[in-house]
């Protein structure tokens, strides 16, 4: 990961590499997928008109579940939920992290020794214990308490990342120039820092999308997730788990449309990290 | 500058961290608010430096007691699962790197890729459903009453559930030693060895190894918590009575001394386990020992 020693040409535009175009057209699939549950689903989730855990059919493409509900409904509203998560997790854990890694680039030696050492431990554990200690503290499950909790494990992982890459833009010349000129640190962040950084963030945000997707469903298969009336991707996979003798299907469907949205976001960092970091 | 490596520090932080609105809860919910906060948080870590967890409120036994009895499974779990992934991720990762212009080099990449993306619960449900329901070669759940005295039976339930945690984990594990490798690959030691006579399998296992291995150890720390949290989360899909199934449990039922315990020990391991991973890059990488400081940008 090295870091252009200039700032980047404002107007450098995004090589569509066949690995970001790929990511897009399946990100970009659920995106509409979501955006659509919005306004019309194949069924109402609710209803549990159909009958009780139909195989695949071509009114039900992903059969029912055990209540009768249409399985396929339930997973594109999952979409919706997923990108949620992403979303929300990545802008929590970009605010609060972007904000200590500058805090702690910018800090006296003896703050920044003390950041970077409290991050190495945080960094240690892994996202999804982070985020059960969270929620097991928060005492009430619910869609907001698990994206607080991912955004915050993440932050730490940012944070690091922005200390690292600030401290290398922070020793150039033209740094010291801009000082010199008059420019305050807030001014110098904006105009040297961020747009230097941004492009190996924005990679590891792309990451850590995915990998919130992932924590999400399993917090949520655990029960520690999105309670029932969200159709969490992982939940469906443990409601469906327990009939997966009679109904098979439900117990794939939703680890399908899970993958494919994870692969697509993985294929898009590692598109953009081609387009930042070119080696 | 060394302050990381002293066991107590980053313990007692962590535990604040952890434990503390967890006990706040556990005050609130059960024993009541007559004690001050500070003081309970104070007995609480005056008991845990003797080791007592309490209680469990539910069903009275001490909760290091049920803990102990629960790490016999999930230890092995880790262990087993975590050293089938690297011996999945080690050769496959060298040999993505190396023949990365054939086609399973390119396939190789390809599936772990894929293997990435995919939750580790999902694969137990995939691989219940491939060997448990439809060739019926393997228990879909479970864990012999008689837990290790019965060694057979216990190792014949953990099949699946340490292939499941070994699938998901080699895939990341063998994306590091890809790209370990690809720079070991491209160096100029490697280049030397080869002018100097060497044959390519000799220099890379004389000269690439060992340089290829010092960025992966420091990964293993990482990847060996996330083992550890692997088995946590596939306890709960072969219902095997683990760490992992305590901690949902006493999540369910409220059952704050055995949830805290669980989270203290857990946190003890993660860190312990990134203790030695330090150590032991610094065994294997002698340029550590000399620039202690080194590690800091």
């Amino acid at each position: 990961m090295t870091l252009p020693e200039q700032a980047i040409p404002a107007r450098r535009g995004l090589r569509f590499s066949p690995t970001l175009t790929a990511g897009l057209i399946l990100v970009g699939l659920h995106i509409a997928i979501a955006l659509l549950t919005l306004f019309w689903t194949p069924y109402d989730p609710a209803s549990t008109a159909g009958g009780r855990l139909e195989p695949p059919s071509w009114s039900h493409w992903a059969g029912t579940d055990r209540l009768g509900r249409d399985f396929f409904t339930q997973i594109m509203i999952g979409s919706r939920i997923a990108l949620v998560v992403g979303a929300g997790a990545v802008a929590i854990g970009a605010a609060i992290g972007v904000t200590i890694g500058l805090l702690a680039a910018f800090a006296t030696r003896f703050l920044d020794d003390a950041l970077a050492a409290t991050l190495d431990i945080l960094i240690a554990f892994p996202t999804l214990l982070l985020a059960m200690l969270v929620v097991a503290a928060s005492d009430s499950a619910s869609l907001w308490t698990a994206i607080l909790a991912l955004g915050i494990a993440m932050s730490a992982i940012v944070a690091r990342l922005t200390r690292i890459l600030a401290k290398r833009v922070l020793r150039n010349d033209y740094i010291a120039a801009s000082r010199t000129a008059g420019t305050s640190w807030p001014g110098v962040v904006a105009m040297h820092v961020l747009p230097n950084i941004w492009p190996t963030l924005a990679v590891s945000f792309a990451l850590q999308f995915g990998l919130a997707i992932i924590a999400e469903a399993s917090l949520s298969y655990l029960g520690l997730g999105t309670p029932p009336p969200n159709a969490s991707w992982g939940r469906l996979l443990q409601e469906a788990q327990g009939t997966v003798y009679t109904a098979p299907i439900g117990a794939i469907a939703p680890g399908i449309a899970l993958v494919t949205l994870v692969i697509g976001i993985n294929l898009i960092a590692d598109g953009l990290r081609d387009v930042a970091d070119p080696v | 500058m060394l302050l990381r490596l002293l066991p107590g520090d980053p313990a007692n932080a962590l535990v604040s961290v952890g434990a503390d609105p967890a006990q706040i809860e556990a005050a609130r919910e059960q024993v009541g608010s007559n004690l001050p906060l500070g003081e309970q948080f104070l007995r609480f870590l005056g008991s845990l430096a003797r080791f007592d967890l309490g209680t469990s409120f539910i069903s009275g036994v001490p909760v290091s007691a049920e803990i102990a009895d629960r790490l016999a499974v999930t230890v092995p779990l880790t262990v087993l699962s975590f050293l089938l992934a690297i011996l999945i991720a080690v050769p496959l990762g060298i040999v993505a790197a190396v023949k990365a212009d054939r086609w399973y080099g390119a396939a190789i990449s390809v599936v772990s890729q894929l293997g990435i993306a995919i939750p580790v619960f999902w694969v137990g449900i995939l691989l219940v459903s491939i060997f448990a329901i439809n060739i019926r070669l393997f228990p879909s759940g479970g864990f012999p009453s008689r837990g290790w005295a019965d060694p057979s039976g216990a190792l014949y339930a953990l099949v699946l559930p340490i292939l499941t945690i070994a699938v998901v984990m080699s895939s990341s594990l063998l994306r590091y030693v890809r790209s370990a490798t690809r720079d070991v690959l491209g160096s100029d030691y490697l280049r030397t060895a080869r002018a100097l006579g060497e044959t390519f399998p000799q220099a890379l296992m004389r000269h690439g190894v060992r340089n290829g291995s010092a960025p992966i150890i420091s990964i293993l720390g990482i990847e060996l918590a996330s083992t550890f949290l692997g088995a946590v989360v596939v306890e709960r899909v072969f219902s095997l009575p683990g760490l992992g199934s305590m901690l949902l449990l006493g999540i369910e039922q409220r059952d704050y001394p055995n949830v805290q315990g669980v989270l203290f020990v857990s946190t003890l391991l993660v860190l312990l386990i990134g203790f030695s991973a330090d150590l032991a890059q610094r065994l294997i990488d002698p340029r550590l020992r000399d620039r202690a400081a080194g590690a800091r940008s």
